[in-house]
């Protein structure tokens, strides 16, 4: 088998040859070319297979059933992977936590779940970005762009982080105008093509001129959006060659360096983190560069924000806040760093938000 | 409300857009499953040669740049999937409807391993005729602007309620739809014309996944069909094998499927996932309202193995 270690300039091939050959598994629930979620995997797979002293094995298309526990065996058993990213949210409880407790030697990594010490394995954990504050500079584009001072979001299912972009995305868009209002319509699956393109319609009808997403394959959204003449901010992958001229700009992940990073200290004989996030300054989430359409004030804003958000030390949700029923979610004098543990567990929509999460 | 929207017209504009849209994959697939079943044979496996379908399709325009040579080919291999369907049910003591199940799995299963390179390239669109141009209001004219494909299903429909009654291929048809026996002692081969049938309903099918890849929602991935397929069988059943009965039927879905996104859009929020269930709720009163314990289903063609059963 080839060494990746010559395609990349500046490694010693001799140091590389010295590690031990680690297989890295990653299982995802859908095609890996899906311009969205498991896309964003799988580019971040592309950074980790070109690293040195790794093999890389991939399953894309895998339901969250058992299938996923015969997946995560025949990778362990037959292909000998020591480190497991099964990508997908509902593969955790039980499927990772069960196929865990049979392999105590091999190591497993799952996006997006809430990893508890001393009630989970101590092989497994969690890993995620906070994406929110991609959607909340999605929202400061939006909202310069907007002309009928109404945006729209098309959302899967209303768990805390769908909602925590649903939020981020209207307050980004009223730190451009106070008066805009963003119309949520859910979906009820992750998937769901004519649905999608359904809400995306209804949207556009009720005269909401900049759209997002949050669904697994946001390529539908984004088509549809821009094929009725309203502007898109993108989401999980960059979607701007689907669109080029109504695309503002997106929320992505940046998974190859998280994925880098968690494969290196493997090779070291270091301890993985069990519960590891990052946002935009750490390099777990990346913007997609603005497209045409972005005027110039709002490129400033746009980058003014960006800025603020790399020092750690900006809070998308600051007080006062209240949902959109009229209760105080955040107090006058409260703000939430990027890393407050109750964004996790977010369960409503704040005011502005025109929909509901039931 | 802004001026910009539409408010509560919004609505039944979306209801009437939504039946439009979303109705065509069922128009073709319930046709092609009208003329299979009126010949006596079920074919279940048509959710498959719907993805099938709309992967061809897509492949063919993406490679071609011709969005019908794309539809031709997405025929020909519907037809392909309906002849060996039929070819072999025609075994004496092959049960149609696990051959059917097993010809969606196979379907699917060829669908997503050839359509692996063409999720990401952009394939041109289906022509569409807008007739919403008379209208000043960008969302009516959005919701008149009808694929031809919508046209070419609504002709069908006429044309094989006129056909099955009207035409020597038709009687025929439903002669070997209703009694095999009959049809022999008339001279007639039954397999062959099952055959015939399937093909037919299968190439039908592969339209209606023609419609979703090259239309709407417009892209291929493996996702695309949320199992339009298997409903549009239903909706044979629920239409009593009329084909306008299919047409009026899949408009009827259609229009119910848009109620869910569109009323959550003017803010009707609560309960989303109960307006979604809609269609299927309203499948069901339908066929208990027209269902009768004292006489079989009107219209079912006696040789078809749903009856038997």
């Amino acid at each position: 088998m080839g060494f990746a270690a010559s395609a990349v300039p500046g490694f010693m091939a001799s140091s590389a040859l010295a590690q031990a050959e680690l297989a890295v598994g990653f299982i995802y629930v859908g095609p890996k070319d899906d311009y969205g979620y498991n896309q964003a995997h799988a580019e971040g797979a592309a950074v980790v297979k070109a690293l040195p002293g790794v093999t890389v094995i991939e399953e894309e298309n895998v339901a969250e059933t058992v299938d996923v526990q015969k997946s995560m065996e025949s990778m362990i058993n037959l292909d000998g992977a020591a480190l497991l990213f099964p990508t997908s949210f509902g593969y955790f409880d039980p499927h990772v936590l069960a196929t865990a407790a049979k392999n105590p030697d091999t190591l497993f990594r799952h996006c997006g779940g809430l990893w508890q010490e001393g009630k989970h394995p101590a092989n497994t954990g969690s890993y995620f970005g906070y994406i929110h504050q991609g959607q909340f500079l999605n929202g400061v584009a939006a909202g310069h762009a907007s002309k009928t001072k109404k945006i729209g979001f098309v959302a899967a299912k209303p768990i805390p982080q769908v909602l925590q972009n649903v939020n981020a995305f209207l307050l980004g868009a009223r730190s451009v105008d106070p008066s805009i209002t963003c119309q949520v319509i859910f979906t009820g699956e992750w998937s769901l093509a004519v649905k999608e393109a359904e809400a995306t319609n209804a949207l556009v009808d009720q005269g909401a001129d900049v759209i997002t997403c949050h669904v697994d394959s946001p390529k539908v959204v984004v088509e549809t959006a821009a094929g009725r003449g309203a502007f898109v901010c993108g989401y999980h992958a960059n979607q701007s060659p689907l669109a080029p001229e109504k695309y503002l700009t997106g929320a992505e992940w940046a998974w190859g360096n998280v994925y880098s990073n968690f494969v290196k200290s493997a090779q070291n004989g270091e301890k993985l983190g069990n519960f590891v996030r990052g946002g935009l300054k750490d390099g777990f989430v990346k913007m997609s560069p603005l497209g045409t359409a972005v005027t110039e004030p709002a490129r400033k804003q746009f980058e003014t924000t960006f800025t603020e958000i790399m020092t750690g030390k900006f809070s998308v949700f600051q007080g006062p806040l209240k949902d959109n029923k009229g209760n105080e979610v955040v107090g006058a004098s409260q703000a939430f760093a990027e890393d407050a543990i109750e964004l996790e567990s977010m369960a409503y929509l704040v005011e502005g938000v025109v929909g509901s999460t039931s | 409300m802004e001026d910009t929207g539409l408010g509560l017209w919004g609505v039944p504009l979306a209801i009437i857009g939504g039946a439009i849209r979303v109705s065509t994959p069922f128009i073709f697939v319930s046709l092609g499953e009208t003329i299979t079943e009126r010949s006596g044979r079920i074919n279940l496996g048509l959710e498959g040669t719907l993805v099938l379908g709309a992967m061809t399709a897509y492949a063919v325009a993406a490679t071609t740049g011709s969005t019908w040579l794309g539809v031709l080919a997405a025929m020909f291999v519907g037809s392909i999937f309906g002849i060996v369907h039929g070819w072999i049910c025609k075994f004496p003591k092959v049960n149609d409807i696990a051959i059917g199940i097993a010809m969606m799995q196979f379907g699917l299963g060829l669908a997503f391993f050839l359509g692996k390179p063409f999720i990401q390239p952009i394939a041109p669109k289906l022509p569409s005729i807008p007739l919403g141009a008379w209208s000043d209001t960008p969302q009516v004219e959005a919701a008149l602007n009808i694929n031809v494909l919508f046209f070419i299903g609504a002709a069908l429909a006429l044309v094989l309620f006129w056909a099955f009654r009207h035409t020597r291929i038709g009687l025929i048809l439903r002669v070997v739809g209703d009694s095999t026996d009959a049809a022999r002692a008339m001279g007639i081969q039954p397999d062959f014309v099952r055959l015939v049938a399937t093909a037919i309903g299968g190439s039908l099918a592969a339209i209606g996944g023609a419609y979703l890849s090259l239309y709407y929602p417009g892209s291929w991935n493996e996702g695309i069909s949320s199992g339009q397929g298997l409903m549009a069988i239903a909706l044979v059943i629920f239409a009593r094998w009329n084909p306008v009965g299919c047409f009026l039927a899949a408009l009827l879905f259609g229009g119910a499927g848009a109620l869910g996104p569109a009323l959550q859009s003017v803010g009707v929020t609560q309960g989303y996932y109960l307006f979604y269930a809609a269609p299927y709720v309203l499948t069901l009163i339908i066929l208990i309202m027209t269902s009768s314990p004292n006489r079989p289903l009107i219209g079912a063609p006696g040789a078809l193995s749903l009856t038997k059963l």
